[in-house]
């Protein structure tokens, strides 16, 4: 009897091009992007770095509402939506507010989605994406029919969708990669392996030493990649979307990375399940940190040019708070209006309650 | 006019939609040649080949999440559970999901989807194929629910369930999928929350759902012999409900039975109970309020037990005339 789990194991080898020193070990897989572009992946990290430390100020100080950090993320999370054209269908989940944004969705928006208001998530003309999803995992199924409403729509665009490691235990995660395979329906699946489900460790979650293995029984590529190399992750998304728009199918790429912060503001405290020592070592890992050293190897990046981001950064959240702040708020007659197409008698009888308070 | 059966009637609505709008497409377990368990999908995959047709690996909450995210696109999919007691399986893509986007999105971002699924007992299926489960359902704001009785009235529901924006749950008798009625060939639409007067009396009220319809109008006969004059009620979709239908008929005979198969205990009759109570129309009634549904127990697999289990005739002839007997205090 042949034992197969080991050696199925052995071949997902984690992906880079960019190592902790900022040194390219391989050349081979170097995506092709211009000196501008590469510029334009670090404008990104830095600005989504300051975006978040900025959100959780925000949050703390009652201004904003619910929110999921995300420094730590920002080469898996950029490097994913950065291989991504226009027409590309984003299905998120909670943590995943800047791929929207660099997608096009307006920052005041994003923080109108941190404070429930409906505009939020009324997503922008050519922003083709979903609100980030709350519930763990539902999202997979969803990416599966977009990406078959597209196939069957002849376009060669993809659905890319994320959740956590801790996403990878729903059913729906099977559901949706199986069924996506089986149609093989141009999606995306990622994993953004950040190692803990809230306060669970990924090894006590299970028993696969990689995620990126789960790919295997559902028959589409899987590929474990350098959440913290912000070019291997490109490339590795790259190459996914080539393969889905081809019509050769799905592909799961789990990339390693890490959050700095708790899982979300809502009064987690990562001290109570991760030591300071794993910490350390994941910021030495740091996505920012090793991309800065490539370009200013390649003289492409300075402080200053690093400060202007900095700078433009903590203009444009001030002015979409501003904006935020500006939105009409939300009425009853709002809620009730957005329930259905055409609204059925019993809530016309309601809107006309609430219309008539609402005017008092 | 020309009778087919209540099964050949959704299939038709469904084929002939089809035809007029390429992004319909249906996807559910075994619908492919096999037709689907009960056969209303048979010959279908023959005309709109396997990409509309779609047959689909076992997987609830993946065929219902693949419908949301198709209808997120602009498709207009149709899914069929196999046996509607599954739809807890695909609880979370339903009741979190699709009843709430367009909500979340303040209206930008629609699911136009309908879920077709068999519901009820009687064909000795036992305690997970047999169940009514549709006041879940209603209890959802952001879903309709609908329950036609006739083969008249599924397709004409089912017409206007396609033409919805909103998601629908679309719920099929396995009982009624033989029974024949008149049926025009063209395509038509029954508005949804729009109630049915299906028979005409004054002594009492009878709202009945799906195949209780039929078991009320049997009852309904049966009295008719000892002088009782009953009208017969089908609301056919249970959100949006036209409570003015209901209203006025129970205006009219000051007297209600509410029978459905679904446990009674927290089913839909409770709501149709309410709805009189809180109208002017509590002021006419001249008996309590009746309301039958099954057992609480799961469906028996035993055929005399499954019986026993939900409502029938003589239980339906017995409560018109405890109703008839048993006046309001005041008023005797």
């Amino acid at each position: 009897m042949k034992r197969t789990l080991e050696n199925i194991e052995k071949q997902f080898e984690t992906f880079q091009i960019l190592n902790e020193e900022g040194k390219i070990i391989n050349e081979d897989a170097m995506p092709d992007l211009s000196d501008d572009e590469l510029k334009e992946l670090m404008h990104r990290m830095v600005y989504t770095r300051i975006l978040d430390q900025r959100s959780i100020a925000l949050n703390r100080q009652g201004r904003l509402g619910f929110y999921a950090p995300t420094a730590g993320q920002e080469g898996s999370q950029l490097g994913t939506q950065y291989a991504l054209e226009q027409e590309d269908f984003i299905l998120p989940a909670y943590r995943d507010v800047p791929q929207l944004i660099w997608q096009g969705l307006p920052l005041y928006q994003a923080f109108l989605f941190s404070r429930g208001h409906y505009h939020g998530n009324q997503m922008p003309e050519g922003v083709h994406a979903l609100s980030p999803q709350i519930i763990i995992g539902a999202q997979y199924t969803q990416a599966a029919g977009i990406a078959l409403g597209m196939k069957i729509r002849g376009k060669k665009n993809v659905a890319i969708t994320y959740t956590g490691d801790g996403g990878t235990s729903q059913g729906d995660f099977y559901e949706g990669m199986n069924f996506a395979g089986a149609y093989k329906a141009p999606a995306i699946f990622v994993v953004q392996n950040n190692r803990f489900a809230i306060s669970v460790p990924v090894e006590k979650q299970t028993a696969a030493t990689t995620l990126a293995q789960k790919a295997v029984a559902a028959g589409i590529e899987g590929i474990q990649v350098d959440g913290m190399d912000i070019l291997a992750v490109y490339a590795a998304t790259k190459e996914a979307r080539e393969r889905a728009i081809n019509g050769e199918g799905p592909t799961l790429i789990e990339t390693l990375t890490y959050r700095y912060g708790p899982h979300t503001m809502a009064g987690d405290d990562p001290t109570r399940y991760r030591t300071e020592d794993l910490d350390n070592e994941w910021e030495k890992k740091d996505p920012l940190v090793r991309f800065r050293k490539f370009l200013e190897n390649k003289g492409l990046w300075s402080e200053e040019e690093e400060n202007k981001v900095i700078d433009q950064a903590k203009k444009e959240i001030k002015e979409a708070i501003k904006k935020a702040d500006e939105q009409p708020k939300q009425k009853v007659t709002d809620l009730i209006k957005n329930m259905y197409e055409e609204l059925p008698a019993h809530l016309q009888e309601q809107m006309e309650e609430y219309k008539a308070k609402e005017s008092k | 006019m020309r009778e087919i059966t209540y099964l050949e009637a959704v299939r038709e609505a469904m084929s002939q939609e089809m035809r007029e709008n390429k992004d319909v497409f249906i996807l559910g377990e075994d619908i492919g040649v096999y037709g689907g368990a009960f056969g209303v999908t048979r010959g279908m995959i023959e005309e709109f080949g396997e990409e509309r047709v779609r047959n689909t690996p076992i997987s609830e909450s993946a065929i219902a999440g693949t419908a949301i995210g198709a209808a997120l696109t602009g498709m207009r999919p149709i899914l069929e559970l196999q046996f509607s007691d599954f739809i807890t399986i695909s609880m979370d893509q339903i009741v979190n999901q699709a009843a709430k986007l367009r909500y979340m999105y303040g209206g930008k971002g629609k699911v136009p989807m309908v879920l077709r699924t068999p519901a009820g007992s009687g064909t000795g299926a036992a305690a997970q194929h047999s169940q009514s489960l549709e006041a879940w359902m209603t209890h959802i704001p952001g879903l309709k629910v609908v329950q036609p009785s006739t083969a008249y009235d599924a397709k004409g529901l089912l017409k206007a369930a396609m033409d919805d924006d909103n998601p629908v749950i679309f719920y099929e008798h396995k009982l009624l999928y033989k029974t024949k009625g008149d049926v025009p060939e063209k395509q038509y639409s029954i508005p949804l929350g729009k109630a049915d007067v299906k028979r005409e009396g004054t002594d009492v009220t009878i709202v009945a759902t799906a195949i209780m319809v039929h078991k009320a109008l049997e009852a309904a006969v049966e009295l008719e012999k000892e002088g009782i004059s009953v009208e017969v009620v089908d609301p056919r979709t249970l959100v949006p409900l036209d409570t003015e239908t209901i209203i006025e008929s129970v205006k009219k005979t000051s007297r209600l039975v509410v029978v459905h198969e679904a446990v009674k205990r927290g089913g839909y009759g409770g709501e149709i109970a309410s709805v009189i109570a809180e109208s002017d129309a509590f002021d006419y009634l001249d008996a309590p309020i009746k309301r039958l549904g099954g057992k609480a127990v799961p469906i028996p697999y035993n055929p005399k037990l499954e019986k026993a289990a939900v409502p029938q005739v003589p239980d339906i002839i017995e409560a018109v005339k405890e109703t008839l007997n048993k006046r309001i205090a005041t008023h005797a």
